[in-house]
């Protein structure tokens, strides 16, 4: 992939890798789940950055690796020229200002003791940003801004409806006047009828704001709907990446071609006619991933090579990246399913 | 089996209200809910949390926990007999066997402390009187029709060797064990991936072609409930706002609720831009506001709304809407 000095974000050979299954083999040394298997991704100032896979991808540990919440194994995070990952811990403290965080789980993510104005007003303590009437302007700003009434500063997270508190979290994340916002499945916990709100607040804000998301989530029609940009991630790496349109209405690799077509459509006509890409079987386990391509196992245009070569992104078309040795800049489709090879193809895979 | 007076349908559900009793008062989780199945239809229930779907499931299998729930009034007839009437014991020969359910979490319907194997043994054997050997090549027979791999070498594994979407597999190879004749499927794939989502809706829909089941599926997601259904309830405060034939309902829409949601849904071939949002919070149920309990979200509401209960419009025979604007709201979607 090409490097952009304008990247905002700048994400190079990210590896977040963990020792599975706790110290209990003495003398033997545990596996690893590589999470992040080497992830580069650049994220523009300004642009929303989709992230999108099926549970156990690695989607949420690459967005808390960004933010050093999870400490990354090898590779760079560049943020304004700075290599996040080099920091210690007080000058990542001052940068976390700049990069904040929105939780799945509004119920999880505020403390239930706290008043709404208390977990508002906190990184403004944290960041020495205001204090006494000043910070209780700036409180009722941030509530106002977000669809809350200023009124209800006083009440606990108890009294708030799901998605009147995933909007305390947006106020959180926006009391200290954040960059860029790694928005950790936002929509995920809530009522269709208030997805849609938030999705079009967080959508306002960042213009507002001029704000850089990294929108994380499963939902695809999400994703499409808020996103500039859409990286899909299959066990660790990202398989795919384009503008939003392009990866809806023309995937080229066939995990997202297959996780496109599973996505039920409101729409009892189109639904009656399309074609389904039903994939086989589970995600295999990170622990020990499938040689070369990590989706051979489940996909039906695998070819024996498909076990030796692990695929690169590369750009397909214009702007539009894929990792998959059956395409090509030169032929872009994938003409014919392969004979006899797949989809139960399993050769010779790596040794554990 | 089939009883003179159920007219084909397996079952009719007529005026059924499940209230709870709670510090803050009764609330109405379910209010006086009529529909009907048919042999080898497929039902949708919609709705967002706290509209009355699950608990309208439940109380058509007698799972309402009483205290602090009670089924208060109205009919669950299963093949012309009422549900309600029957004696416990009555029930729990037809729970499992005729009638059987699917939840969301498969965690919460298996014991994790059991094998698959003895799980699944104990269903026929309780109510197929099969023998031991009969009761494990039938559980084998179940969960290869499901899909699972290896399934002879895996029935003796605990619920927790198998994966989210092995584990709803399991749960579905049980309940159709017994060949049921109504299936209820309460967000059988909402806590799944979507490809593993579309290998189960496709495997209900292949049982069912094969069984003749009826099946009432509970979801919050239109795109499941497009792809599958033939008919929809949606439901909204413990009524149903709107209950139509599926391909009218999502092309003529007749009530300002069910519009608002289809807008709502993110098109994933339309360009970046405003969704379209219904405002407001879902309503709490112990403190319904008067009349219309969406009018305080509701676009189209007018002072009538907030004052008098809306009516149960008839749009066509089998199209209905419960709003006092229902008419007009059917004629301004006609023209998209």
């Amino acid at each position: 992939m090409t490097t952009n000095s304008k990247a905002l974000i700048s994400i190079k050979d990210l590896k977040v890798h963990f020792p599975a299954g706790g110290a209990r083999f003495f003398g033997r040394s545990n596996p690893i789940v590589k999470a992040v298997d080497g992830v580069s991704l650049d994220i523009q100032p300004g642009e929303t950055m989709g992230l999108v896979g099926e549970s156990g991808c690695g989607k949420t540990t690459l967005g808390r690796a960004i933010l050093r919440l999870i400490e990354p194994t090898e590779g760079q995070i560049l943020f304004r020229d700075q290599d996040l990952a080099q920091l210690g811990a007080r000058e990542m403290r001052a940068h976390r200002r700049r990069l904040q965080v929105i939780f799945q789980d509004p119920y999880a993510s505020l403390n239930p003791r706290m008043t709404v104005s208390q977990i508002i007003g906190e990184p403004l303590d944290t960041f020495h940003l205001a204090t006494g009437a000043a910070k209780r302007r700036r409180v009722s700003e941030l509530m106002e801004m977000v669809g809350l009434s200023p009124r209800l500063m006083k009440r606990y997270p108890h009294e708030f409806s799901g998605g009147q508190r995933q909007r305390i979290g947006i106020a959180r994340a926006l009391a200290v006047d954040p960059e860029f916002i790694v928005c950790d499945e936002p929509i995920s916990a809530l009522d269709v009828s208030i997805q849609a709100q938030i999705m079009n607040l967080l959508d306002r804000l960042r213009v507002q704001k001029n704000l850089t998301y990294l929108f994380i989530s499963h939902d695809l029609r999400a994703v499409r709907h808020v996103s500039d940009r859409v990286a899909v991630m299959y066990l660790g790496k990202i398989v795919e990446l384009a503008d939003a349109r392009a990866v809806y209405a023309d995937p080229l690799m066939p995990y997202t071609k297959a996780l496109i077509s599973a996505v039920p459509v409101a729409d009892p006509k189109v639904e009656s006619t399309r074609q389904r890409i039903v994939l086989q079987g589970d995600v295999p386990s990170p622990i020990n991933p499938p040689s070369g391509c990590r989706f051979r196992t489940r996909c039906p245009y695998a070819i024996a090579a498909c076990a030796e070569v692990e695929p690169q992104l590369v750009e397909i078309k214009p702007n539009h990246f894929a990792a998959c040795i059956r395409i090509s800049s030169e032929q872009p489709a994938i003409e014919s399913v392969a004979p006899g090879a797949a989809p139960g193809f399993r050769a010779a895979s790596g040794a554990p | 089996m089939m009883s003179g007076n159920s007219n084909g349908n397996v079952i009719t559900v007529k005026d059924l209200r499940t209230y709870f009793e709670t510090e803050d008062g009764t609330v109405k989780a379910v209010d006086g809910i009529s529909f009907e199945v048919k042999q080898g239809e497929t039902l949708g229930i919609v709705g967002e949390s706290g509209s009355g779907k699950s608990v309208a499931n439940l109380s058509l299998m007698r799972l309402i926990p009483n205290p602090p729930g009670k089924i208060v009034s109205g009919s669950v007839l299963f093949h012309g007999r009422d549900i309600l009437k029957l004696s416990a014991r009555e029930i729990r020969e037809l729970r499992g066997k005729r009638l059987a359910m699917i939840f969301q979490d498969p965690m919460t319907s298996l014991n994790p402390f059991m094998r698959v194997s003895r799980q699944l043994m104990e269903v026929t054997q309780l109510h197929l009187g099969h023998t031991k050997e009969q009761a494990r090549a039938h559980a084998i027979k179940m969960l290869e029709q499901v899909g699972i791999p290896d399934a002879a070498d895996r029935i003796d594994s605990y619920p927790h060797e198998f994966s989210g979407g092995m584990r709803q597999r399991v749960m579905i190879a049980m309940a159709l064990s017994c060949q049921p004749e109504l299936l209820i499927a309460d967000e059988p794939t909402t806590a799944l991936d979507v490809t593993i989502q579309a290998q189960i809706l496709e495997l209900i829909k292949h049982l069912k072609a094969e069984t003749g089941a009826s099946v009432v599926l509970i979801t919050h997601d239109l795109g499941v409930v497009a792809g599958m259904t033939d008919h929809v309830i949606v439901m909204y405060a413990g009524k149903i706002f709107e209950q139509a034939p599926t391909a009218e309902l999502f092309q003529q829409p007749g009530n300002p609720y069910t519009r608002g949601l289809l807008r709502s849904v993110p098109d994933p071939m339309a360009e970046h831009g405003k969704l379209y949002q219904i405002p407001g919070q879902p309503p709490d149920l112990a403190r319904l506001p008067p009349g219309c309990p969406f009018a305080p979200r509701c676009e189209r509401a007018e002072e009538i709304c907030t004052r008098e209960f809306p009516p149960f419009v008839e749009l066509t025979r089998d199209h209905h809407s419960l709003c006092h604007f229902a008419a007009e709201v059917y004629a301004e979607t006609a023209n998209g």
